[in-house]
């Protein structure tokens, strides 16, 4: 919806705008000039919270620095080239893989099922009431505060005293795994909350996109004998392709970014086994008091984010045009 | 379209599928339930567990429904968190964001969507990558400003950082909005002599109302839920903000099972509070805002 609007906002920059020239500026005060004072809270905020400190980081990448009143030591690339020797430093992106799967692959596959049965069929059979409720329901985990999911699933998946163990061995089972304590099991779980955390967002985005398709294109395929799946496939995916984009960017941002989930729930361990690279950053800032290698690890995280989100936006671009080219 | 796409496999196909809806319509509502069930049997736990004396729990397990109406867990939480004082803590520092973020983002959507300032695609582009930034990239400098100027341990370093945060999306929103606003509403005003300021709280402010709301509880909800930021510059009890006052307790002794429910039920209270209080308003602002 946001990208869809920008875009909008774009082209009609692009018509009423002049053609940036030589020949615009000698005129006398444009009439955007004036508008110039409401920028200046924004400018000054932007630069004090987001511009300088991001430069500072930069900058503090390229030292050596303990923190605090410890001197500052200039060595070049060094934090960078060190990190690429880092075992844990690929390993947490690696990790970041299993982030994606966990809050966007899985989360937008089956919301879009999800959406499209309540939608198309349970809405239309059952009456959109219960949709409405099941939707709800999905929508929950969505709206606590992901440490406090967080502090829930913990003591859930807890070997000794949590809720899933303790009803493992009432049932017999001798050695209930240590579900976020060994490192085999440590990622399947956390990738099981995520899951649960995530599923709702698309659920709901998704349905309010299929709110906006022209019913008649479902009438028209039901009359032509199209079942649920053909018209899933026919109507639902490419009509409401544009949230999916929407979705998939905004979740993979958040799940390169992910840091309170992993924080609550394991700390990055065991053996660094769900380490990310937002918690190795946080590590090494102030628990390592290797400052400046943080700075890199956040860096390496801010190119990696940037990249992929152009990615996806080029994807958008091109899917668009070959739309508009049919 | 997407009717020219489909092959019509005639009245064998549909005489099929209307066979079918008898049974299978019952089945994928036992399925769609059933996921619903999956996504709430943790809170029932939760719910279960939060009254359940500590040995009740150890003799009958999560699943059982607890012997008595236990409520020391609660009290425990309670006193040992000061709950009360989290609580204000969390709603002073959101409350100031919603307010604070929201007034910037419309500042700054007025001069791009209305004033259509020179170089707006950039600035919008430049607070565009502002969301996408990683919080750890700029902690640890926000960290050492902070308590350069006094702010370190203060919820006003974290209410100025999350105002700036927040109204970077709120810019990129609005801006897009503004940029359709109405020509001939702006111009009957200038005409009537209106000053920018006026146009901005007379003209612009009534008819994006519905969005700014939408906005302030989007940027309430989502300060509130942070937990980064206020981990790392929140650094004493006293002003720590719920989810991070919760999660410090992690590892405690006292975090018996019932404590812990206890903990996780009175966290998330005020936020399911708040999301049904707002849910209308929500709905509604996101509708008019698309119809428009």
């Amino acid at each position: 919806m946001t990208l869809e609007s920008l875009e909008r906002a774009d082209g009609a920059s692009t018509t009423a705008s002049p053609p940036a020239g030589p020949t615009r500026p000698r005129r006398s005060r444009p009439g955007w000039v004036p508008y110039l004072p409401y920028l200046i809270p924004g400018a000054v905020g932007f630069a004090v919270v987001i511009g300088i400190p991001f430069v500072q980081n930069v900058i503090l990448s390229f030292q050596k620095w303990k923190g605090g009143m410890a001197p500052h030591h200039w060595v070049g690339l060094e934090n960078y080239t060190n990190l690429l020797a880092d075992e844990q430093f690929w390993t947490s992106f690696r990790n970041s893989i299993s982030m994606i799967v966990a809050m966007v692959v899985v989360p937008t596959l089956i919301g879009l099922v999800l959406a499209s049965v309540l939608f198309d069929y349970l809405g239309k059979t059952f009456g959109s009431r219960s949709a409405a409720v099941l939707r709800a329901t999905y929508y929950l985990p969505q709206i606590l505060p992901v440490a406090v999911a967080g502090v829930l699933w913990n003591w859930i998946l807890n070997a000794q005293t949590g809720a899933v163990n303790e009803v493992l061995r009432s049932w017999g089972v001798e050695n209930p795994p240590n579900w976020l304590g060994s490192p085999t099991t440590a990622m399947p779980s956390v990738m099981l909350v995520l899951v649960w955390v995530q599923i709702g967002y698309p659920v709901v985005v998704f349905m309010s996109a299929l709110q906006r398709v022209d019913p008649e294109l479902y009438e028209a395929a039901e009359l032509d004998g199209a079942g649920w799946w053909r018209r899933f496939k026919a109507i639902t995916i490419p009509q409401i392709r544009p949230e999916t984009f929407v979705v998939v960017l905004t979740c993979t941002v958040a799940a390169l970014k992910v840091f309170g989930p992993i924080y609550v729930l394991t700390r990055g361990g065991p053996e660094s086994s769900t380490l990310v690279p937002s918690y190795y950053s946080y590590l090494n800032f102030f628990d390592k008091s290797k400052v400046g290698y943080g700075a890199a690890v956040a860096n390496v995280l801010t190119l990696v984010i940037v990249i992929v989100a152009a990615l996806i936006l080029i994807m958008q671009a091109r899917y668009e045009r070959r739309e508009e080219g049919r | 379209m997407a009717t020219a796409t489909l092959p019509a496999p005639a009245a064998a196909a549909k005489n099929r599928s209307r066979h079918h809806r008898g049974t299978a319509r019952w089945v994928v509502l036992a399925l769609a339930v059933l996921v619903a069930v999956a996504m709430l049997v943790p809170f029932l736990i939760m719910l279960l567990n939060a009254f359940k004396s500590p040995a009740d729990y150890s003799q009958n397990g999560p699943l059982s429904f607890p012997h008595e109406f236990y409520t020391e867990g609660v009290k425990n939480f309670w006193t040992r968190v000061n709950f009360p004082q989290k609580l204000v803590n969390s709603i002073w520092i959101s409350g100031a964001v919603a307010i604070a973020g929201t007034l910037l983002s419309l500042f700054n959507a007025y001069a791009i969507g209305v004033g259509r300032v020179k170089g707006r695609l950039w600035i919008v582009t430049l607070f565009l990558l502002a969301t996408m930034l990683p919080q750890e990239a700029l902690i640890y400098p926000l960290f050492t400003m902070a308590s350069d100027v006094g702010l370190s341990n203060s919820p006003w370093s974290v209410i100025i950082i999350f105002t700036v945060i927040q109204s970077a999306f709120g810019t990129y929103l609005l801006s897009s909005v503004l940029g359709t606003f109405p020509k001939a509403l702006l111009e009957a005003a200038a005409l009537d002599g209106a000053s920018r300021w006026q146009v901005l709280w007379k003209v612009v402010f009534p008819v994006v109302r519905p969005t700014l709301s939408v906005l302030m509880i989007f940027f309430f909800i989502w300060t509130w839920n942070e937990f980064f930021i206020p981990l790392v510059m929140l650094t004493t009890n006293d002003t720590q903000t719920i989810p991070v006052a919760l999660a410090s307790l992690q590892g405690d002794r006292m975090m018996d099972a019932p404590t812990t429910n206890a903990g996780a039920l009175v966290s998330l209270v005020p936020a399911v509070i708040f999301f049904l209080l707002f849910q209308r308003t929500l709905t509604r602002g996101v509708t008019a805002g698309s119809v428009k």
